[in-house]
């Protein structure tokens, strides 16, 4: 049953795809969109922290990086749940009047969870890709005359393939995840429907071979946009 | 007598408690080559870490042609940049070779790289490598890369670090070579640190010797290895000193 389903699940994503559904095409462009921004915010915080946690030395630095460690294990329903209280009408942030204010039940309130659940795991493997370059290497730039941002982004180009591991790590945790983006979007379709919270409708109703297909459309998609990733770092896979 | 580059009044370095380098005085001339020697865990590297900025003293004054760089004071990144630094294991970023030594030219958006790189690639004799990875040089090619790259940057001070240590007897003269001609053809002021008492014969105007962190004599070159005044110095020269 599963495997006859799988296959229905194939042949109905290929007709999906090829007649251009425009119910799958809404899903899977705003499950780019809230993945795409959530993964921006989360690099943009997570690849300055993990290199800072990298190259600093600190007192107190241990207990982040225990803190970040455990953001990094966290369950997403949990972060999900955090965020609904928080963005709720009683919430401390859904009592406060401003367009900047993510809402309840919308793509920025999504985005906003799955930047919470990824920028950890982007900061961890950054900060461990920082910390397998050589040490000495920043005293050796800083002695060629570069400033401290310089020497910061040299470490970073040099642990390029371990950053781009820590934004692939960061793309997975969003794109397949499910239990924040229902809670804090409500899967309404046309508005926070996206490619996760549909295959759990779909099961839910019993449209195993939709499901499927969305799923491996999914999958489809997610291989490539890590494709991409890796074809962007050229030859230093290789080497 | 002309200002000297460096001046070291009364600079001590400490890791934790434990006083790694004490320095009563010091003067490093422009155009000279000064060489420190001593055994390992002297002192001598972290010095030369002071000089670079790359460190500061626990306390004491360090004057860079005339104005204080002590313990409480930032250094501009127009004085950093007139000092660098030649490693005694280089690290070459994971690029070719001439990106290597373009680097720090680049940091400065120094006119005529391409030049310039060329122009110490080819005095290192490694212009036919220019586009190799620096992650498959040999260890003699990247302290050459290392060498060229620090070269380009023409700065007024110019420090190595044990740069010919674990080297071959070829790649030892190719570097001597090279270290000899910048100063004589650029005035380059120059701070060499050596284990080896015969390399600092070999290029030193002055010597100095550290021994346990401490500055015990800095001499003329004939007069630190024929006449010196402390009977350590004495030891050292000869290599009567077991470490």
């Amino acid at each position: 049953m599963a495997i006859s389903a799988l296959l229905d699940g194939l042949r109905q994503a290929l007709s999906l795809i090829l007649e251009r559904d425009p119910a799958l095409l809404e899903i899977v462009r705003l499950t780019f969109e809230v993945s795409g921004v959530a993964l921006f915010f989360s690099s943009l915080i997570g690849i300055p922290l993990g290199a800072f946690l990298g190259m600093r030395r600190f007192r107190g630095r241990r207990l982040v990086i225990s803190a970040l460690y455990t953001g990094m294990g966290f369950p997403p329903v949990v972060i999900g749940l955090l965020v609904y209280m928080l963005l709720s009408r009683t919430g401390p942030l859904g009592q406060i009047d401003g367009d900047h204010i993510p809402r309840l039940f919308t793509p920025a309130a999504m985005m906003l969870a799955q930047t919470i659940i990824s920028f950890p795991l982007v900061a961890g493997f950054t900060m461990a890709a920082v910390m397998g370059v050589e040490p000495h290497l920043r005293q050796q730039i800083q002695a060629l005359g570069a400033t401290p941002m310089q020497t910061a982004w040299a470490v970073l180009v040099e642990a390029r393939i371990g950053v781009i591991v820590s934004i692939i790590a960061g793309f997975g945790s969003i794109i397949s995840e499910v239990g924040a983006v229902m809670l804090v979007g409500g899967n309404i379709v046309g508005r926070t429907r996206v490619l996760t919270t549909a295959i759990v409708l779909e099961t839910r109703k019993g449209n195993f071979d939709l499901a499927s297909a969305l799923g491996i459309i999914l999958l489809g998609l997610s291989f490539m946009v890590n494709a991409t990733m890796m074809l962007m770092q050229g030859k230093s896979f290789d080497q | 007598m002309s200002q000297p580059v460096y001046r070291l009044d009364n600079v001590i370095k400490r890791y934790d408690l434990r006083e790694v380098l004490h320095v009563d005085a010091l003067e490093v001339h422009a155009g000279e080559i000064l060489a420190l020697v001593g055994p390992s865990g002297s002192g001598k590297s972290t010095c030369l870490r002071l000089l670079n900025f790359l460190e500061a003293p626990t306390s004491g004054t360090i004057r860079f042609d005339g104005r204080n760089y002590g313990s409480n004071g930032s250094v501009p990144l127009d004085v950093r940049r007139r000092v660098t630094t030649v490693f005694q294991r280089p690290l070459l970023l994971n690029r070719s070779v001439q990106a290597n030594v373009a680097y720090g030219l680049r940091l400065r958006r120094a006119p005529d790289t391409r030049a310039r790189v060329e122009d110490a690639l080819s005095r290192v004799g490694l212009l036919g490598l220019a586009r190799q990875k620096g992650s498959t040089l040999s260890g003699g090619e990247a302290q050459r890369v290392a060498l060229a790259r620090a070269m380009a940057l023409e700065t007024d001070v110019l420090l190595l670090d044990e740069p010919t240590a674990n080297l071959d007897p070829y790649n030892v003269g190719v570097i001597e070579e090279i270290i000899r001609e910048l100063n004589v053809e650029r005035a380059t002021t120059m701070v060499l640190v050596t284990h080896n008492v015969f390399q600092a014969r070999r290029l030193a105007h002055r010597v100095g010797l550290l021994l346990d962190g401490e500055l015990v004599e800095v001499a003329d070159v004939e007069r630190f290895f024929a006449a010196p005044t402390d009977p350590r110095t004495l030891a050292f020269a000869r290599g009567e000193m077991v470490y």
